[in-house]
């Protein structure tokens, strides 16, 4: 579950410019050689979101900026097992994937935790 | 002319033939089709980018020609059959006629969700869920098991009052009629419904589950509703809006029609009621 006082901080735009180091910090990650890639020509309505990588139910579940413009617009990855989740921003800062599309959750780590979820155990499929 | 019924009127007959020829159109590969058109548009619909099926204006006229497409189909297998609606306002309940094993089949069972009566479970052989998100080959639900309820009569009556069509920023952020008729602003109709049911209909490929075109067939009906109450009101945008579907051009993917061809459902089937 989300930590409510770090959800309420990323609610807001500018709190999320603020503290994403400071996630990036608390929340160990490989991220850092990612970051690199934000040469990104299509500018992001608002600031990327903490990248994270940790086991959830006993899958490995990991995200990151992508930098390309091949994910339709998100510029932002997430990984089950190292197999792409199709995720999505909403104008609102939420979040949805794929394989729980009409229910938006606050970050693409939250959208990761309830595919694993409703994945029960299913390894993905590559979408593209 | 084709007369869209209310799923609770149907007769034994007019079930059994809507189930068969939906299993042939499975069969053949042709409803399988319908799906990958679905999650194309579900994966490339963007707030910020092109949207057209979804989280747009034409999230309307787009799913009306996407059930009329799929309609047609079905009524090239038995010309008798119409897409039934479901009012999940009324009918809200897991004990409701439409998941009788004679009919839809029930919800999953808890282990896996796999579904594992009526004609669309997985042991009998017709109805593979072959486009899909993951490696699960079996249709899959979880009737309520999200904790939340479908919506009320009240909450549909809360949204046929709002006499805008849709506004700017015409997308998931909108105020007005289509944005919370879609559901991602305010009480929230339509993807409510597709997250009380689960399994695939909670995903990009819904329609591999045959309850999403009773579901869109009355997110349709509560459109032509809204259209009676508030005859001055119509289409929104006309003209002139970016990465937007406005009232008089064409929708793809089929490039040769426009949301206005769309917005009178009568020149192509009817409802049972008013």
């Amino acid at each position: 579950m989300t930590d409510p006082t770090r959800r309420r901080a990323l609610r807001g735009a500018a709190g999320l410019a603020v503290t994403a180091g400071a996630f990036t910090a608390v929340s160990p990650s490989r991220a850092s050689a990612a970051d690199h890639h934000h040469g990104a020509p299509t500018p992001a309505p608002s600031p990327a979101p903490f990248d994270f990588d940790e086991v959830y139910r006993g899958r490995r579940i990991q995200g990151r900026p992508s930098g390309g413009g091949h994910h339709h617009g998100a510029g932002y990855a997430v990984f089950v097992d190292g197999v792409e989740l199709h995720v999505m921003r909403n104008a609102d800062g939420t979040w949805i994937s794929v394989v729980s599309h009409y229910d938006p959750v606050p970050n693409p780590r939250a959208a990761a935790r309830a595919a694993v979820e409703e994945l029960q155990g299913a390894p993905l499929v590559p979408f593209n | 002319m084709t007369v869209r019924k209310n799923q609770a009127n149907l007769t034994a007959d007019e079930k059994r033939r809507l189930v068969a020829a939906l299993i042939e159109l499975k069969r053949t590969g042709r409803y399988d089709s319908f799906v990958t058109t679905h999650n194309a548009f579900i994966l490339g619909d963007t707030d910020t980018g092109e949207r057209v099926g979804h989280r747009s204006p034409s999230f309307l006229p787009w799913h009306r020609r996407f059930l009329l497409e799929f309609e047609r189909a079905l009524q090239s297998v038995d010309a008798s059959v119409a897409l039934p609606y479901w009012d999940w306002s009324a009918d809200r309940t897991t004990r409701a006629a439409l998941w009788g094993p004679d009919f839809l089949g029930g919800t999953g069972r808890s282990v896996d969700g796999r579904v594992t009566d009526g004609p669309f479970a997985a042991s009998t052989g017709n109805w593979p869920i072959s486009v899909r998100v993951d490696t699960r080959t079996y249709l899959r639900r979880s009737l309520g098991v999200s904790g939340r309820q479908l919506p009320t009569p009240a909450e549909v009556e809360s949204v046929l009052a709002m006499s805008t069509y849709d506004m700017a920023p015409w997308n998931s952020a909108s105020d007005g009629f289509r944005n919370h008729l879609e559901g991602w602003r305010g009480v929230n109709l339509h993807n409510r419904v597709h997250v009380w049911v689960g399994g695939q209909m909670a995903t990009g490929v819904s329609p591999n589950d045959p309850v999403f075109w009773l579901h869109h067939a009355y997110v349709d009906k509560l459109w032509a509703e809204w259209q009676r109450r508030h005859p001055a009101s119509g289409y929104l945008p006309l003209a002139g809006t970016p990465d937007v579907v406005d009232r008089g051009e064409t929708m793809k993917p089929w490039n040769d029609s426009t949301p206005a061809d769309l917005l009178d459902h009568t020149r192509h089937y009817t409802f049972d009621t008013a």
